[in-house]
Formats: structure tokens, C-alpha cells, sequence
């Protein structure tokens, strides 16, 4: 394999002076993605540069009753905290329903959100794959895509996003904040992945130089009463084939308020914008939750071997709504 | 009989008594070293550099550039390998010429080695072999396995590609109820824990090979007959071995192992990646099975047939022989089996644990339980039904067949009685609930094999064989024999295997290590405390008996010798989700006298969740762009989780072997037999829905359910 520098970081400008901008240059966390790719020589940084043990690892509850979670927190520790779990039950779920005890203990939430796609030919070098060498092609697409995107793909990639965290993120309109040697930023995580258009290999629109530094999640009073569920062709260690985050507010009936991000089904974690729009001020019960997910899956458009996915999300949206509102306090 | 002993009292058995691994604690505390690990002085690194087309020719390799890399000693490849010689027959039949690499131009799949990168570090080697140029002669390839390929053919392989008797279509044509239905496993991985390693080296003339294999004589005469070498002047050894499953014999990585060490004259290790290894590794070939059965109206057989089409390279024939199983399990008046091969442009397949009985059990007892549910017996009934009287193809007697016991007891064990026979009417919450159950067999054989049992002066003794353990617990039960027939503790007895130099035994393979093994430990064991009871001295270098069981094994009556076994699963489904879990499993089993219950529950349950993986996750999945295989790695290739094992229970009942010494029969494998088709079985009868190909994956659980509402 190629030979690397290896530098640790102590602080954020430190970090960001060190990375320099350098193409050649990665951050490192918990390497539990980052060095499995360099393994498999879809990454050959020169440098990297070891964030772990930068001030960035605490939950904090911000002013406006939200959470500022850092960036080099651990999936584990972000999932066992009390008030991830009280106040945004699914995103303790959705990380709980990812990797492994062990990985959950070195993964980074910075990491997490920008972990790379498992297609299998993104992973093969010896494969073409627009996303890693741009315009050499998407085997994909006329090939293996039982996992593939069902919504936002083009020609130019099938790809979906493996995080289960960033879709519970998206569900609760997250908020990216990162370092650069410019100043600090922000981006909504809406808008933190790019679309895949005919740029595949673009994935963030964090600028160049940058250094994730964390996530603030506003307040929602509706994520208190919201859940991930997952199907997986395992029970265990396995990514999904395509997954929901659904936070849901019933009162007299109606629909108050409502959260729905699906997982696997796209280049990004999918905010569910058109499914909410349909549900909120309508009639609570199945045939509502039914047409809210065909709203939103009218924009599929599934390859020859993913079309299960259609039914799969719009049967999770059907159930995992029925089950909030079965369980909405009367 | 007089109870001789070398020590005072009597001892009681140690066979039948559970025994932790006698090399336990090496394992967990790390002080065992498996082949990569083992130090070597001046030792150098090769990495194998693997074709990135699936046909044609090499035209160039820009070795030039990739010798000047740091650390790089040496390029081989076609132009500069030593020959080998591939005209012979070995242990197991004619090599599989993927073995016999850089012998010509010729690519015939992808993932075939065309160079070996031999450096300084493992680090410099592989760096070296992924910046070397290979330019191809890129040829059309065919990779695409159909149940309907002109060109399959029959082809023999283990046992005969056909047999035929009675009228198949006037029988089926009688017939009250017929069953007529197709079945498809994937190709499927073994995937050891443990990556296939070699280290290669002459020491003072002689071939020393430190590897993880199945079978130290086996690939030892495996590398004499390559290399034309005198079998005396190589030495193989594999002391332990994380996990074989059938993948683990001579492979590229040890001849490429050997060619380098040769040219430079220094040791070489070679290791495969897991990418590499679902290439050079060997698999389970993909299958696509027909069968047709034809029953009266109270379940017996008047037709049966099972066909079966496998896959295989265009350099070797291998034959993955589901059809087999039929001619063991069921008798009927009209009876055709027939295994078929289609040659393409992949990887050769190998025995891969179960092999024929794992896919052609899914099959066979699936058709089963179609025909229960067609005549409206219970499955069980229907099997005890059609227990045959003598081999249904051979019209041997059967030297034991237990399998009405054990679905007695496993009936019982598994509260079959209260079953309900209905499909699709028992829910829990948004599962839908079933259970199903499947019959298993595998051969019990043995094969030639020689020990040597040593007695010490201070009173302990050192049994040595060439077996091999593959996480199997071998060591520990041939520990446990020879104690018994010394008639000593297990404590005074060392057992030392894996070491070509200890002479010819079979390899851990077949379900026949430990009885092939065990024979000869006991006869040597056996003799030695006979020469002692005779008062023998024991000189300080101890006394030594030596045993080969060639001519005993020769004189074993022609007989149908197997295992059987009955397999139980209840699963729960949820159809809009297209989840599948097994919620428990009970196995049990008449496969022979237990060595030891500890680790045996161990093969047991092993290859029961191996079923599981059958049924539900295990796919290897191939592009037929590039026919090259998809997401070839452990994140990509699923099989169980602990999270997917229930509660799994395996038992046995009494088996003893009356015509073996210590009565085992063997157990490596019967697991796996039966249990796919357990589960699948036990998923019709919660949804109603029958699925037919392998594994039964979310995706078509939905689409089955989606297929049934539009209907």
C-alpha cells in the first residue's frame, strides 16, 4: 500500500492549518471507514491528520433548548446520551442500528456524515465508477443495483448514502457547522450533500479546507416521539436496504406535526418534504399515511432490480406511523 | 477382556466426555501461531497480482518499472516461472491447473494470478503488484449460469453422473399427486476466518512449507507431483488453521510460494487478500435443480426425480453434485438422478462444506414438504412413510440408518405434535409465524491413514498423525481415543498433528478426519499398550508403535454407511418489510459415537446457523459486464450474525458404528444438510408462500407479497 505521513492535531485551527487544503490530505477519526477505503485503494491520502483528540467530543443542550453535538463525539457515546434519547429517541435508534458495538465506539459523527457509498464497484478499483474516477462510468446501472437509489440518481451514478445517522439527522433539520481557514460556517444538512447531477464525486458542499466541527440540532418537540426502523438483509451489521426516521404529533386526530426522512434510497439521507406537506392538518390513520408516501415516491424512479424499495418505503411509512400514533399519549 | 494399565486403577472412558480444546488456551491468549504469524530470518513477501479480465490473452506485463520500486526483488509471471507439471493424478484426482500458475498467456476468468510481486516488506509487495501494467487480449466471456445452458452435461465428478431406474414419465403419469417445481442456490463462499497463507523455503535440500491447510500429506504430494520432487524432500506443516470448510488445499498462493523462494533462494510468504480469496479460494458452484416426484394419495413414492445443474472453469471440471442426495434418502419405483455441469468463464468451484448435499437437500426437502402439503400429511409422516430398506440406488443395506429416531425425538423436543398444518394463519404483531421441519444424511467413510503412538519413560505418551484441525476440535478428540486405548488420562497423552513428516493420513474433510484419524490412533495406541502390558522397556527415546489402516478399511463389507439427521425451524416474517428471522432451531442427530460432546455441539450448531446463512443471507453475486464478482468482501457477503442465531439447540441420539473401532461415524457436515430446507419450509407455512430460490431475501419476500395482492 501507499505510504502516509501521519500528524496529530490539538486544536481546530491547528487542524485546519495542518490540512492546508491538500487534496492529498484526509482527516482522521475513528478511520472506520477511511481506513478500510485505504485497504482497499479507493483512498490514497499522502497525509493524514488525526483529529481524536481535538476539544470536539461533547453533547451539550444549546440556549434555544436545542443540542450542539461535536464532531469527534463517538457513534456510541452520541447514542447513549440522555438527552439524545429523551428528546430524539430516533436518532439514539438510528445510530444503535448501524455497525457494531465495537466500530459504534471509534466512528465520529463528523465521520459518520461524511462516510463514503458501499456500492461494490465504488469499492472494486479494478471496476469503473464515476464517483471514484470521474467519467470512467456506472457499472451500476446496467448491473448489480439491488441496493441502489430509487430517488435523486442519474445516469451518472445509482449510489445511496450508508449513514443511519444522517437520515434521523435529516428527519430533525440538522445543522452542519465546520472550520475553515476563512472562519467558521454552517450548512443545513438538507443542503450539506449536493445533489448527484452528472458530478457524482462532488459529494458535500463543504469548501475545500474544511473541518467538520459539529452538529447543533434545533429544538422539536415532535422528536420526542420519534422512531427508526431499519430492514436490512441481516438482523445485525448490515447497511439497509432502506430505512425511515418519522417523528409524528397527533392531536384531536390530526396531524400536528410530522418528521420523515428515508435511508437508502438515494445519493443523501431524503427528507420526505412532499410526504409531510401531505400529512400535516390532514386525518390521522393509514390511508393518509399511504398517500403521503406515494407523494413522495411518485418521484421514483426505480431500476430493474430495486423496485422492491417503492413498496418497502411506503409499507415502513404506513407502519412505523401507525405504530407513533398507536403509541401517542391520549 | 483384562484391563491392562500402566498406571494403577482402571480408567473410566475419556471418549464421550466433554473436553475443552487441548489447545485452547494457546488460541485465546494468542500464543498460537497460525501460518502468517509463524517468524522466518530473511524473510520476503509476495502478492499476487490477479487478471482484470474474465477471457483472453496477456499480452505485456511492464515489469520494468515495477522492479525499480522500492524493496521489490522479483516479478514472476509466464515468461520466467518454472515449469510444472499438471499430468498426474493426486490424492483427491488431477490438480486444478488454477493451482499451476504463470504456465501460459491464457486468462480464462477473472481474478486469475498473471503475476507474483515478490519484496522486502508485505507493504513494498502489494504497493508493487497494484502498479503493474497488464496489458490483455480481451476475448467475449460468458458467465451467465442458466438452469437451461446448451452446453451442460452430464459429468461424474465423486460419485456417477446418472442413474436411472423405472419409467419416470408412466410413473409420474400414474401418479395421484405430482409435484413438479424448480430450485436455485447461488454461488456461494467459505470464507475461513483465517486467509489462505504460505511461507516457502529450502532448508539443506529439503521444501519446507509452513501453510494453513486441510491436509498436510495432501498438499505436500500436491507440490512433489507440480514441482517433480521427491514426495521425501518436501515437508508441509499447518499446525493450526483458522477454518477450512473444503478451501484449503493446494491453492496459487503455495506454488507461487514455492516458485519465488526457488528463484531467490530465501523464504517467501504469500497470503491472500479476502478480495483475492473469493477468486483463488475455491466456492460452492450455483445451482439449478429440477425435481419431480409422483406419490399415491397417502404420500408413497412411485416417481422421483431430481436434476441438477451446476457451473465450472473452462481449465477443470468439478461437479457439485446435489442430485446425489436423493440416492440415499428416497426409494421409488422410478427413480432418475442426473448432475449436470456447464463449463464458463469463471473460477473453478470446490468442495465447499456439504458439498451436493447442502444445495440438493434444499431442493429435495423442499419438494417434500410440497408433497405433504399436496397429499395433506404431515411432513414427517410423510418421510417415515418412504424410509427405504435398502439404498435406493445401490440396494445395499444401510450399516445404520437412524432417521425415524431422530424425527421421533426431535418431534417430540420441538412440540410438533401441536402443530397446525394451515400456511399464513399465525401472527404476532406484524410477524407472521411458521415452522417447518427437513431430513439430513451425509456419507460416513473413512480413508487410509497412518499413526504413531510413542510411550515415555515418565510415563506419558505422544500420539502423532498428520490431521489436520480446522477449528474442528481434532487434536482434542484424537487426545480423548488415544487416552481410552492406553487406557491413561487425556492429560498424559500429547497429540501432535499437521506435519507431513508424520506420514500419509487423510485430510479433515468429507466428514472423515476424526474416524479416519481416530482408527489408526487407536490401533497404534491400542498396540503399544499391549507391548507394555508384556513388559516392553522403554528406552529414553521412548517406544513407538506404528499403525496404517489401509488393509482394515479394505476389508469393511460394501454397505450404505451414512449419517441422518432431522432439522427443525420456526421462523417469523413480516411481509411488508420482507424480513425473514429464525426465532428457534433444534437439530438432532444420529451420526455415530460422540468423541466428544463439547465440540461436537460445536460442528453441530456450526453447520446448523450455516444453514441459516443458506437460507437467508449467503449470495455471492457476479457481474456479468466484467464477470468479475460484486462487493467481494465480508460487509458485501452476508452470512449470520449473532443477532440472526436463535435459540439453536443440536443433540443426538445413540449411533454407535458397530464396524468402526470407536463407532464415530463423523459430523463435519450434516449440520448444514436439511437446515436450508427446514427454513424455507417453515416460511411457507407462515406466509403460504413457497420460495424456491436461494436465499430468501427481503426483496423477494416483497415481491412475493406484492405478486400475491396483485394477483
Amino acid at each position: 500500500m501507499r505510504e502516509f505521513d501521519y500528524q496529530r492535531a490539538h486544536d481546530v485551527a491547528g487542524a485546519v492549518a495542518l490540512l492546508d487544503a491538500d487534496p492529498d490530505t484526509r482527516f482522521l477519526g475513528g478511520g472506520t471507514n477511511l481506513v478500510d477505503l485505504m485497504k482497499t485503494g479507493v483512498e490514497r491520502p499522502a497525509r493524514l491528520i488525526d483529529i481524536r483528540e481535538l476539544p470536539l467530543d461533547r453533547i451539550e443542550t444549546t440556549p434555544e433548548g436545542g443540542l450542539r453535538i461535536g464532531a469527534t463525539v463517538t457513534n456510541g457515546d452520541l447514542a447513549a446520551h440522555p438527552e439524545v434519547r429523551r428528546r430524539y429517541p430516533a436518532l439514539a435508534q438510528a445510530v444503535l442500528a448501524g455497525a457494531s458495538g465495537q466500530l459504534r465506539n471509534m466512528a465520529t459523527v463528523g465521520g459518520n456524515l461524511l462516510q463514503r457509498t458501499r456500492c461494490g464497484y465504488f469499492a472494486d478499483v479494478s471496476r469503473p465508477c464515476n464517483k471514484r474516477v470521474p467519467g470512467s462510468g456506472c457499472p451500476a446501472v446496467a448491473g448489480e443495483h439491488r441496493n441502489h437509489a430509487i430517488l435523486g440518481a442519474s445516469d451518472h451514478c445509482v449510489a445511496v448514502h450508508a449513514s443511519d445517522m444522517a437520515v434521523a439527522l435529516t428527519a430533525f433539520d440538522a445543522v452542519v457547522h465546520f472550520e475553515t481557514a476563512d472562519g467558521p460556517g454552517d450548512l443545513p444538512l438538507t443542503d450539506f450533500y449536493l445533489p448527484v447531477g452528472d458530478t457524482p464525486h462532488r459529494e458535500t458542499a463543504l469548501p475545500a479546507g474544511a473541518l467538520i466541527t459539529g452538529i447543533t440540532l434545533p429544538p422539536a418537540p415532535v422528536a420526542a416521539h420519534s422512531r427508526y426502523r431499519k430492514v436490512r438483509e441481516r438482523a445485525s451489521y448490515a447497511f439497509a436496504i432502506g430505512s425511515l426516521a418519522a417523528a409524528l404529533d397527533i392531536r384531536d386526530g390530526v396531524v400536528r406535526d410530522v418528521r420523515l426522512a428515508f435511508g437508502a434510497v438515494a445519493s443523501r439521507p431524503w427528507r420526505a418534504a412532499a410526504a409531510e406537506r401531505v400529512l400535516t392538518g390532514a386525518p390521522a390513520g393509514p390511508e393518509t399515511y399511504a398517500a403521503a408516501a406515494d407523494a413522495e415516491l411518485a418521484a421514483a424512479r426505480p431500476l430493474p432490480h430495486n423496485g422492491y424499495k417503492v413498496d418497502l418505503i411506503r409499507n415502513l411509512v404506513v407502519a412505523v406511523l401507525t405504530e407513533l400514533a398507536e403509541e401517542t399519549p391520549r | 477382556m483384562t484391563a491392562v494399565t500402566t498406571g494403577t486403577t482402571a480408567r473410566t472412558a475419556s471418549v464421550g466426555t466433554g473436553h475443552t480444546r487441548v489447545e485452547g488456551r494457546d488460541k485465546v491468549t494468542g500464543a498460537a501461531r497460525y501460518a502468517a504469524e509463524v517468524p522466518f530470518a530473511d524473510l520476503a513477501h509476495g502478492w499476487l497480482v490477479l487478471s482484470t479480465i474474465a477471457r483472453g490473452r496477456i499480452r505485456a506485463l511492464d515489469t520494468d518499472p515495477v522492479l525499480a520500486m522500492p524493496g521489490v526483488l522479483a516479478v514472476l509471471d509466464h515468461r520466467n516461472a518454472p515449469h510444472l507439471d499438471t499430468d498426474y493424478t493426486g490424492m483427491l484426482g488431477k490438480p486444478d491447473p488454477t493451482c499451476a500458475v504463470f504456465q501460459h498467456d491464457r486468462v480464462p476468468h477473472l481474478g486469475w494470478p498473471v503475476a507474483l510481486v515478490v519484496a522486502e516488506t508485505s507493504e513494498q509487495a502489494r504497493e508493487a503488484a497494484e502498479a503493474l501494467v497488464v496489458h490483455y487480449e480481451q476475448e467475449p466471456h460468458d458467465v451467465e449460469f442458466t438452469a437451461d445452458h446448451p452446453d451442460a452435461r452430464p459429468v461424474d465428478g465423486h460419485m456417477p453422473a446418472v442413474t436411472e431406474k423405472g419409467d419416470l414419465d408412466a410413473r409420474l403419469a400414474s401418479s395421484a399427486v405430482v409435484v413438479d417445481a424448480e430450485y436455485t442456490t447461488p454461488e456461494e463462499h467459505h470464507n475461513p476466518m483465517e486467509p489462505h497463507a504460505a511461507t516457502a523455503r529450502w532448508d539443506d535440500g529439503r521444501l519446507e512449507v509452513i501453510d494453513s491447510n486441510q491436509g498436510v500429506t495432501w498438499v505436500a504430494g500436491e507440490l512433489a507431483s507440480l514441482f517433480s520432487l521427491d514426495p521425501a524432500s518436501v515437508r508441509v506443516r499447518s499446525e493450526h488453521v483458522g477454518g477450512g470448510f473444503g478451501s484449503k488445499g493446494v491453492r496459487a498462493h503455495q506454488v507461487a510460494a514455492v516458485m519465488a523462494a526457488t528463484l531467490l533462494q530465501r523464504p517467501v510468504r504469500v497470503v491472500l487478500t479476502r478480495r483475492q480469496m473469493f477468486s483463488l479460494a475455491g466456492y460452492r458452484s450455483p445451482t439449478a435443480q429440477r425435481v419431480r416426484l409422483g406419490a399415491d394419495a397417502d404420500g408413497r413414492l412411485r416417481a422421483l426425480e431430481h436434476r441438477s445443474v451446476s457451473r465450472t472453469s473452462t481449465v477443470h471440471e468439478f461437479v457439485e453434485p446435489s442430485a446425489g442426495v436423493a440416492r440415499v434418502m428416497y426409494d421409488a419405483d422410478a427413480h432418475h438422478t442426473a448432475n449436470h455441469v456447464v463449463r464458463l468463464d469463471v473460477p473453478t468451484p470446490t468442495w465447499m462444506r456439504a458439498p451436493g448435499e447442502a444445495p440438493g437437500s434444499f431442493a429435495l426437502e423442499a419438494a417434500l414438504d410440497e408433497l405433504a402439503e399436496k397429499c395433506g400429511i404431515d411432513p414427517i409422516e410423510l418421510r417415515l412413510r418412504n424410509e427405504p430398506e435398502t439404498g435406493p440406488v445401490s440396494g445395499l443395506p444401510f450399516a445404520g440408518r437412524n432417521l425415524a429416531a431422530c424425527f421421533r425425538e426431535g418431534a417430540r423436543r420441538f412440540g410438533w405434535a401441536d402443530r397446525d398444518s394451515r400456511p399464513g394463519v399465525r401472527r404476532e404483531g406484524r410477524w407472521l409465524l411458521g415452522t417447518g421441519t427437513a431430513a439430513a444424511s451425509f456419507p460416513a467413510g473413512a480413508a487410509p491413514s497412518t499413526a504413531t503412538a510413542t510411550a515415555h519413560p515418565d510415563g506419558t505418551f505422544t500420539v502423532r498423525i498428520s490431521a489436520a484441525d480446522i477449528g474442528t476440535g481434532a487434536r482434542t478428540a484424537l487426545a480423548l481415543v488415544a487416552a481410552d486405548a492406553l487406557q491413561v488420562p487425556p492429560e498424559r497423552v500429547r497429540v501432535r498433528i499437521g506435519d507431513s513428516d508424520f506420514g500419509p493420513a487423510m485430510i479433515a474433510g468429507g466428514s472423515m478426519g476424526t474416524r479416519s484419524w481416530s482408527w489408526a490412533v487407536k490401533t497404534a495406541a491400542g498396540e503399544l499398550r499391549e507391548r507394555l502390558a508384556l513388559g516392553a522397556d522403554i528406552p529414553v527415546e521412548g517406544l513407538t508403535v506404528r499403525a496404517d489402516t489401509t488393509e482394515a478399511l479394505g476389508a469393511l463389507a460394501p454397505a450404505e454407511r451414512h449419517s441422518f439427521g432431522a432439522q427443525f425451524a420456526e421462523v417469523a416474517v413480516d411481509v411488508t418489510t420482507g424480513e425473514v428471522r429464525v426465532r428457534r432451531m433444534l437439530g438432532i442427530f444420529a451420526a455415530g459415537r460422540i468423541v466428544n460432546p463439547l465440540t461436537a455441539r460445536n460442528q453441530f450448531l456450526g453447520g446448523m446457523i450455516w444453514g441459516i446463512s443458506m437460507a437467508l443471507h449467503e449470495e455471492a453475486v457476479r457481474d456479468r459486464a466484467s464477470g468479475g464478482p460484486v462487493g467481494a468482501d465480508l460487509a458485501g457477503y452476508h452470512v449470520a450474525t449473532h443477532a440472526d442465531v436463535p435459540r439453536i439447540e443440536a443433540d443426538w441420539i445413540d449411533d454407535t458404528d458397530p464396524d468402526d473401532p470407536v463407532g464415530i461415524k463423523g459430523i463435519g457436515e450434516i449440520g448444514v444438510v436439511g437446515a436450508a430446507a427446514a427454513v424455507a419450509n417453515a416460511v411457507w407455512h407462515a406466509t403460504g408462500v413457497r420460495h424456491r430460490s436461494l436465499p430468501i431475501r427481503p426483496d423477494r419476500v416483497l415481491s412475493a407479497a406484492a405478486g400475491a395482492r396483485d394477483a
